[in-house]
Protein backbone atom coordinates (compact mmCIF):
# COMPACT_ATOMS: atom_id res chain seq x y z
CA UNK A 1 0.00 0.00 0.00
CA UNK A 2 1.45 3.29 -1.07
CA UNK A 3 1.72 6.35 1.14
CA UNK A 4 -1.10 8.12 -0.70
CA UNK A 5 -3.43 5.17 -0.17
CA UNK A 6 -2.58 5.05 3.53
CA UNK A 7 -3.22 8.79 3.89
CA UNK A 8 -6.56 8.42 2.15
CA UNK A 9 -7.58 5.55 4.41
CA UNK A 10 -6.64 7.55 7.51
CA UNK A 11 -8.59 10.56 6.24
CA UNK A 12 -11.64 8.36 5.59
CA UNK A 13 -11.40 6.94 9.11
CA UNK A 14 -11.13 10.38 10.70
CA UNK A 15 -14.10 11.70 8.70
CA UNK A 16 -16.26 8.69 9.60
CA UNK A 17 -15.35 9.00 13.29
CA UNK A 18 -16.23 12.72 13.20
CA UNK A 19 -19.55 12.00 11.56
CA UNK A 20 -20.39 9.40 14.20
CA UNK A 21 -19.43 11.83 16.99
CA UNK A 22 -21.55 14.70 15.70
CA UNK A 23 -24.52 12.45 14.92
CA UNK A 24 -24.31 11.01 18.43
CA UNK A 25 -24.37 14.56 19.86
CA UNK A 26 -27.40 15.31 17.67
CA UNK A 27 -29.22 12.15 18.79
CA UNK A 28 -28.56 12.85 22.48
CA UNK A 29 -29.70 16.46 22.01
CA UNK A 30 -32.93 15.58 20.24
CA UNK A 31 -33.79 13.04 22.92
CA UNK A 32 -32.65 14.93 26.05
CA UNK A 33 -33.16 18.67 25.45
CA UNK A 34 -36.22 20.27 27.06
CA UNK A 35 -38.28 21.85 24.26
CA UNK A 36 -38.83 21.95 20.51
CA UNK A 37 -36.67 25.05 19.90
CA UNK A 38 -33.53 23.62 21.48
CA UNK A 39 -34.15 20.32 19.73
CA UNK A 40 -34.46 22.10 16.38
CA UNK A 41 -31.19 23.89 17.18
CA UNK A 42 -29.23 20.68 17.72
CA UNK A 43 -30.93 18.95 14.79
CA UNK A 44 -30.01 21.74 12.41
CA UNK A 45 -26.35 22.08 13.40
CA UNK A 46 -24.87 18.86 14.79
CA UNK A 47 -26.80 16.56 12.46
CA UNK A 48 -25.90 18.62 9.36
CA UNK A 49 -22.21 18.48 10.22
CA UNK A 50 -22.38 14.74 10.90
CA UNK A 51 -24.03 14.08 7.54
CA UNK A 52 -21.49 16.37 5.85
CA UNK A 53 -18.54 14.45 7.32
CA UNK A 54 -19.99 11.08 6.29
CA UNK A 55 -20.72 12.24 2.73
CA UNK A 56 -17.22 13.74 2.49
CA UNK A 57 -15.81 10.34 3.45
CA UNK A 58 -17.95 8.71 0.73
CA UNK A 59 -16.75 11.23 -1.86
CA UNK A 60 -13.12 10.69 -0.79
CA UNK A 61 -13.49 6.94 -1.07
CA UNK A 62 -15.06 7.08 -4.54
CA UNK A 63 -12.19 9.13 -5.98
CA UNK A 64 -12.40 10.96 -9.28
CA UNK A 65 -15.41 9.58 -11.17
CA UNK A 66 -18.92 10.57 -12.19
CA UNK A 67 -20.67 9.30 -9.05
CA UNK A 68 -18.53 11.59 -6.89
CA UNK A 69 -20.37 14.53 -8.44
CA UNK A 70 -23.65 13.08 -7.14
CA UNK A 71 -22.18 12.77 -3.64
CA UNK A 72 -20.93 16.38 -3.66
CA UNK A 73 -24.34 17.57 -4.89
CA UNK A 74 -26.00 15.55 -2.11
CA UNK A 75 -23.65 17.15 0.45
CA UNK A 76 -24.43 20.67 -0.78
CA UNK A 77 -28.16 19.91 -0.84
CA UNK A 78 -28.14 18.62 2.74
CA UNK A 79 -26.12 21.63 3.91
CA UNK A 80 -28.77 23.91 2.40
CA UNK A 81 -31.99 22.09 3.22
CA UNK A 82 -31.41 20.62 6.69
CA UNK A 83 -31.18 23.96 8.57
CA UNK A 84 -34.03 25.29 6.41
CA UNK A 85 -36.29 22.40 7.41
CA UNK A 86 -35.42 22.83 11.09
CA UNK A 87 -36.15 26.56 10.81
CA UNK A 88 -39.52 25.83 9.19
CA UNK A 89 -40.41 23.37 11.96
CA UNK A 90 -39.38 25.80 14.73
CA UNK A 91 -41.35 28.60 13.09
CA UNK A 92 -44.41 26.35 12.78
CA UNK A 93 -44.06 25.62 16.51
CA UNK A 94 -43.96 29.36 17.25
CA UNK A 95 -47.04 30.03 15.08
CA UNK A 96 -48.75 27.17 16.90
CA UNK A 97 -48.31 29.01 20.22
CA UNK A 98 -45.69 26.81 21.92
CA UNK A 99 -43.81 28.78 24.58
CA UNK A 100 -40.01 28.48 24.76
CA UNK A 101 -38.61 26.81 27.87
CA UNK A 102 -36.41 29.05 30.05
CA UNK A 103 -33.96 28.04 32.76
CA UNK A 104 -36.04 29.54 35.60
CA UNK A 105 -39.02 27.43 34.54
CA UNK A 106 -39.99 24.30 36.46
CA UNK A 107 -42.43 23.11 33.84
CA UNK A 108 -41.54 20.46 31.28
CA UNK A 109 -42.05 20.76 27.53
CA UNK A 110 -45.23 18.70 27.85
CA UNK A 111 -46.75 21.42 30.05
CA UNK A 112 -45.72 24.20 27.67
CA UNK A 113 -47.51 22.68 24.68
CA UNK A 114 -50.87 24.26 23.79
CA UNK A 115 -54.03 22.39 24.67
CA UNK A 116 -54.80 19.64 22.20
CA UNK A 117 -57.79 17.36 22.49
CA UNK A 118 -55.72 14.20 21.87
CA UNK A 119 -53.12 14.64 24.65
CA UNK A 120 -54.85 17.14 26.94
CA UNK A 121 -55.89 14.42 29.39
CA UNK A 122 -52.26 13.46 30.07
CA UNK A 123 -50.93 17.00 30.58
CA UNK A 124 -53.82 18.59 32.44
CA UNK A 125 -53.13 17.38 36.03
CA UNK A 126 -49.41 18.24 35.86
CA UNK A 127 -50.06 21.82 34.72
CA UNK A 128 -52.64 22.41 37.46
CA UNK A 129 -50.20 21.17 40.09
CA UNK A 130 -47.44 23.49 38.89
CA UNK A 131 -49.70 26.53 38.71
CA UNK A 132 -50.92 26.08 42.29
CA UNK A 133 -47.38 26.01 43.58
CA UNK A 134 -46.85 29.49 42.13
CA UNK A 135 -44.00 28.57 39.79
CA UNK A 136 -44.88 31.50 37.50
CA UNK A 137 -43.43 34.85 38.74
CA UNK A 138 -45.81 37.79 38.33
CA UNK B 1 -17.69 -10.34 7.12
CA UNK B 2 -16.75 -7.97 4.33
CA UNK B 3 -18.89 -8.09 1.22
CA UNK B 4 -17.25 -6.12 -1.59
CA UNK B 5 -13.54 -5.93 -2.24
CA UNK B 6 -12.87 -7.03 1.33
CA UNK B 7 -10.40 -4.36 2.38
CA UNK B 8 -10.34 -2.24 5.50
CA UNK B 9 -12.22 0.72 3.97
CA UNK B 10 -15.21 -1.50 3.17
CA UNK B 11 -15.41 -2.70 6.75
CA UNK B 12 -15.13 0.90 7.97
CA UNK B 13 -18.07 2.02 5.83
CA UNK B 14 -20.26 -0.96 6.72
CA UNK B 15 -19.52 -0.60 10.46
CA UNK B 16 -20.27 3.12 10.39
CA UNK B 17 -23.54 2.40 8.56
CA UNK B 18 -24.50 -0.10 11.30
CA UNK B 19 -23.85 2.49 14.04
CA UNK B 20 -25.84 5.08 12.08
CA UNK B 21 -28.77 2.64 12.04
CA UNK B 22 -28.62 2.48 15.86
CA UNK B 23 -28.64 6.31 16.10
CA UNK B 24 -31.54 6.53 13.62
CA UNK B 25 -33.60 4.01 15.59
CA UNK B 26 -32.99 6.09 18.73
CA UNK B 27 -34.82 8.96 17.01
CA UNK B 28 -38.00 6.86 17.11
CA UNK B 29 -38.23 7.59 20.84
CA UNK B 30 -38.77 11.29 20.16
CA UNK B 31 -41.07 10.54 17.22
CA UNK B 32 -43.34 8.42 19.44
CA UNK B 33 -43.08 10.34 22.74
CA UNK B 34 -42.67 13.96 21.52
CA UNK B 35 -45.35 16.03 23.21
CA UNK B 36 -45.99 18.37 20.29
CA UNK B 37 -46.56 17.57 16.64
CA UNK B 38 -43.46 19.58 15.65
CA UNK B 39 -41.30 17.33 17.86
CA UNK B 40 -42.43 14.35 15.85
CA UNK B 41 -41.79 16.08 12.51
CA UNK B 42 -38.31 17.09 13.67
CA UNK B 43 -37.52 13.54 14.79
CA UNK B 44 -38.66 12.11 11.44
CA UNK B 45 -36.59 14.77 9.66
CA UNK B 46 -33.43 13.79 11.56
CA UNK B 47 -34.23 10.11 10.93
CA UNK B 48 -34.51 10.86 7.20
CA UNK B 49 -31.15 12.66 7.18
CA UNK B 50 -29.60 9.63 8.89
CA UNK B 51 -31.22 7.40 6.27
CA UNK B 52 -29.64 9.45 3.48
CA UNK B 53 -26.22 9.03 5.12
CA UNK B 54 -26.79 5.27 5.59
CA UNK B 55 -27.71 4.90 1.91
CA UNK B 56 -24.57 6.80 0.84
CA UNK B 57 -22.38 4.67 3.14
CA UNK B 58 -23.93 1.46 1.82
CA UNK B 59 -23.35 2.65 -1.75
CA UNK B 60 -19.60 2.50 -1.05
CA UNK B 61 -19.66 -0.44 1.36
CA UNK B 62 -21.65 -2.72 -0.93
CA UNK B 63 -20.32 -1.29 -4.20
CA UNK B 64 -23.79 -0.32 -5.47
CA UNK B 65 -23.45 3.16 -6.93
CA UNK B 66 -27.18 3.29 -7.72
CA UNK B 67 -27.84 3.72 -3.98
CA UNK B 68 -26.55 7.29 -4.39
CA UNK B 69 -29.48 8.07 -6.70
CA UNK B 70 -31.86 6.68 -4.09
CA UNK B 71 -30.17 8.83 -1.42
CA UNK B 72 -30.53 11.95 -3.58
CA UNK B 73 -34.26 11.36 -4.12
CA UNK B 74 -34.71 10.56 -0.42
CA UNK B 75 -33.06 13.86 0.57
CA UNK B 76 -35.39 15.77 -1.76
CA UNK B 77 -38.51 14.03 -0.40
CA UNK B 78 -37.33 14.46 3.21
CA UNK B 79 -37.02 18.24 2.85
CA UNK B 80 -40.35 18.44 1.03
CA UNK B 81 -42.04 16.41 3.79
CA UNK B 82 -40.76 18.68 6.57
CA UNK B 83 -41.73 21.93 4.87
CA UNK B 84 -45.12 20.62 3.72
CA UNK B 85 -46.14 19.32 7.16
CA UNK B 86 -44.90 22.53 8.81
CA UNK B 87 -46.91 24.64 6.38
CA UNK B 88 -50.17 22.74 6.42
CA UNK B 89 -50.47 22.37 10.18
CA UNK B 90 -50.50 26.16 10.75
CA UNK B 91 -53.59 28.07 9.74
CA UNK B 92 -51.98 31.31 8.65
CA UNK B 93 -49.15 29.75 6.60
CA UNK B 94 -46.00 31.72 5.76
CA UNK B 95 -43.45 29.36 7.28
CA UNK B 96 -40.17 30.30 5.58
Amino acid sequence: MSAVETARLVAIGVLLAGSLLFTLVSAVGVIRLPDIYSRAHTASQADTLGAGFALAAVALSLGVQATTAKTVLLLLFIFLTNPTAAHAIARAADEDGIEPWTSDDDRTARDLAPDRSDDADASEPARDGVDEEGGEPA
Amino acid sequence: MSVGTGDLATDLFLGTAALFVVLAVAMLYRAVDGPTMQDRVLAVNVLGTNTVVILALLAVGLGESSFLDVALIYALLNFLMSVAISKFTVERGGII
